[in-house]
């Protein structure tokens, strides 16, 4: 993986004894708190409903044992010894001091780490497939391209202050696993028919109060483009986007409102400009870059043990049957760690879990780990004969439950359990749902199912794209839950349909529990998903088991 | 026409921890709802409120919360009020933890 050049480590060390110097003067009074808020959230420190939160940047979900065991530290040294993996591939620390803040992001240098540019109307933290590099279905591996736009984009003076948050997510794979098409600037990498390897760009996309899909601006843009024509996006946005409402300021609402024919000539124009104000450096870095995501040694060992427990272990094999994806090198598989044991908090991971990953992954996957926007944890390459061991160790604490893409597998935001924005909370939601279907007994049988709340608006949850999505509102001083239904996060990107009216807090479970006992009874077999029944039969049948007083009335 | 008052706890979070205070009985920032001063009169919850903004060496974003008094205790009226008396409910391991 990509380590810091000298650069780099200044650019970052600075940035910790600025802070360090801000917050003394927050403290000693000589800044005030409307000075000092623009300042704590250029790093990445909000204050949440009960306390600071310390969000820390995770590029494109890789880290290594080291960063892992790092994270751990921190944890347990300043907060209440975990912390929470974000939709955004991100981690997020709930409990910090704001005198101990500084340290928590020198310990973060002093492993490549920062939390710059995790908040504000700034490029984000850039995401990518967390199957990267591993993917069977890879063209290419994304992360030296993420790696380059997050340098590009890492205090790049243009665009510190944009009209808004600004998001890039790239894949290297047909099959879409970083959800591009709700991204502001989506990246497919891609081969044309002559061979070169370019990228489709999407741009619009986005979730929020106004969900849209990324639309294509480039179906193919040759490699060594890439930089000058984000920065043609960039400036297009800059300078078009609107900046009188917070609610119509992303780039999504500036495409639609203008039309991708009229934002696709602007940014050409603006493209020939740019081009010829690149020297072609980038593609010197850019290759530099590569280097350091070269794949591992792979090792070459005897897999019988592995064919052994698969075929004497149910347990195991379910684990496999679930977590355990097909790797590029037909000897190795991707591991997913899933962080949504049934009633336990999506995406948190106690400090003795962060080292348990940190050290299979050392041990047992060439000592990389990913984190995915699904809110798990990725080892990427394990060797097949390697997983009854890692099985074994995960499952020592908490972390061998078989349920990735299953119906516990669930995204949920922090909600109002946490989050100073959020108008319901999200988390006992999705713990009650996970429990619920965990007594049924039936989450294998309903198989392949995505639930994703949100609670608020802001959709950090990702919920108009979850096969069920769960929005949390604020209805006159009352918790209450919109269902959406047929949403899509892959390449097959699609914004899902509300239901109907919402439900309480106590009536959201049983209403999830009525629609999948309909799916049950509408699928045609058992290999038929929820999503395949709901677009065979569209919503009526799952609106008449949600609001069974309504078909009873319209009988 | 300004809408009619009604009684209201003065609450903010703390500079440095960041966690959830009230201006309590005794006059000190407390951390427990149930010690909250309950503010009936409009005017002595703008004065505090006036005053806790000027505490910026101690506190972030004071403002006053919506509360009804019951068994004489200040309760809050909004569930988001009742989560900040608390901490997360996830699982037990915020304020309701530690006080």
């Amino acid at each position: 993986m990509y380590s810091y050049n000298e650069f780099d480590k200044d650019f970052v060390q600075n940035r910790v004894h600025q802070f360090r110097a801000q917050v003394e003067r927050r403290v000693d009074g000589s800044l005030t708190e409307d000075e000092f808020k623009p300042l704590r959230l250029m790093n990445g420190l909000y204050l949440q409903l009960h306390a600071y939160m310390l969000r820390v940047a995770i590029p494109y979900g890789t880290l290594n044992s080291a960063k892992m065991h790092q994270l751990a530290y921190i944890a347990d040294t300043w907060d209440k010894g975990y912390g929470h993996f974000t939709t955004r591939q991100n981690i997020q620390y709930n409990w910090p001091k704001l005198s101990d803040v500084p340290d928590m992001l020198q310990a973060l240098a002093d492993v490549d780490m920062h939390s710059i540019q995790t908040s504000g109307n700034c490029i984000r933290n850039v995401t990518a497939d967390h199957f990267a590099g591993a993917a069977a279905d890879e063209v290419e591996d994304p992360r030296p391209t993420a790696e380059l736009l997050r340098q590009w984009s890492t205090d790049h003076p243009e665009f510190a202050f944009l009209g808004r948050k600004f998001k890039f997510a790239v894949t290297g794979s047909e099959n879409d696993r970083a959800v591009i098409k709700a991204h502001d600037v989506g990246l497919r990498v891609l081969q044309n028919d002559a061979g070169e390897i370019g990228y489709e760009v999407l741009i619009g996309g986005g979730l929020g109060r106004t969900p849209m899909i990324g639309k294509v601006l480039r179906e193919f843009l040759p490699r060594e483009d890439l930089l000058p024509y984000c920065e043609a996006i960039m400036q297009v946005y800059n300078s078009l986007g609107r900046r009188d409402n917070k609610y119509k300021a992303r780039i999504k609402i500036t495409v639609h409102e203008n039309g991708i024919e009229k934002i696709r000539d602007l940014v050409e124009e603006r493209f020939i400009i740019q081009r010829a104000a690149f020297g072609g450096y980038d593609q010197v870095l850019f290759a530099d870059i590569k280097q350091a995501f070269a794949a591992p040694d792979y090792d070459h060992i005897n897999i019988d043990g592995y064919e052994a427990s698969l075929k004497s272990d149910p347990v195991f094999r379910s684990f496999v049957d679930t977590n355990v994806a097909q790797h590029k090198n037909p000897e190795y598989a991707i591991v997913s760690i899933s962080l949504k044991k049934h009633g336990d908090t999506p995406g948190d991971a106690s400090s003795d879990q962060m080292r348990v990953m940190a050290d299979l992954a050392e041990k047992y996957a060439h000592d990389e780990l990913r984190i995915s926007h699904e809110q798990n944890v990725i080892l990427p390459h394990v060797h097949k004969s390697h997983i009854p061991t890692v099985y074994a160790e995960l499952r020592k604490v908490g972390l061998a439950t078989a349920n990735i893409g299953l119906i516990s597998d669930i995204i949920a935001c922090p909600g109002m359990d946490y989050c100073a924005l959020a108008t319901a909370r999200s988390i006992p939601i999705a713990q009650q749902i996970a429990t619920r279907f965990e007594e049924l007994k039936l989450e294998h049988d309903i198989g392949q199912l995505k639930i994703k709340i949100s609670g608020c608006i802001n959709a950090c949850g990702h919920h108009h794209v979850g096969h069920i999505g769960i929005l949390g509102l604020d209805r006159a001083g009352v918790e209450n839950y919109q269902i959406t239904l047929g949403g899509d996060g892959t390449e097959n990107a699609t914004i899902g349909e509300r239901a109907g009216p919402g439900f309480s807090y106590d009536e959201i479970i049983p209403a999830i529990e009525r629609l999948i006992y309909a799916y049950l009874d509408l699928r045609e077999a058992a290999v038929e998903t929820f999503l395949e029944t709901y677009r065979r039969l569209g919503a009526a049948p799952f609106k008449a088991a949600l609001y069974p007083e309504t078909r009873i009335a319209a009988e | 026409m300004a809408r009619a008052f009604t009684p209201k706890v003065l609450t903010a979070n703390r500079l440095i921890e960041g966690d959830v205070v009230y201006y309590g009985n005794n006059g000190d920032w407390v951390l427990s709802h149930d010690d909250a001063l309950f503010l009936d009169d409009e005017t002595q919850a703008n004065e505090l409120l006036t005053k806790a903004h000027k505490q910026a060496d101690l506190l972030v974003g004071a403002y006053l919360a919506d509360a009804i008094l019951k068994g004489g205790k200040p309760v809050p009226t909004h569930f988001r009020e009742e989560f900040r008396t608390r901490g997360p409910s996830n699982y037990e391991h915020g304020k309701q933890a530690e006080v």
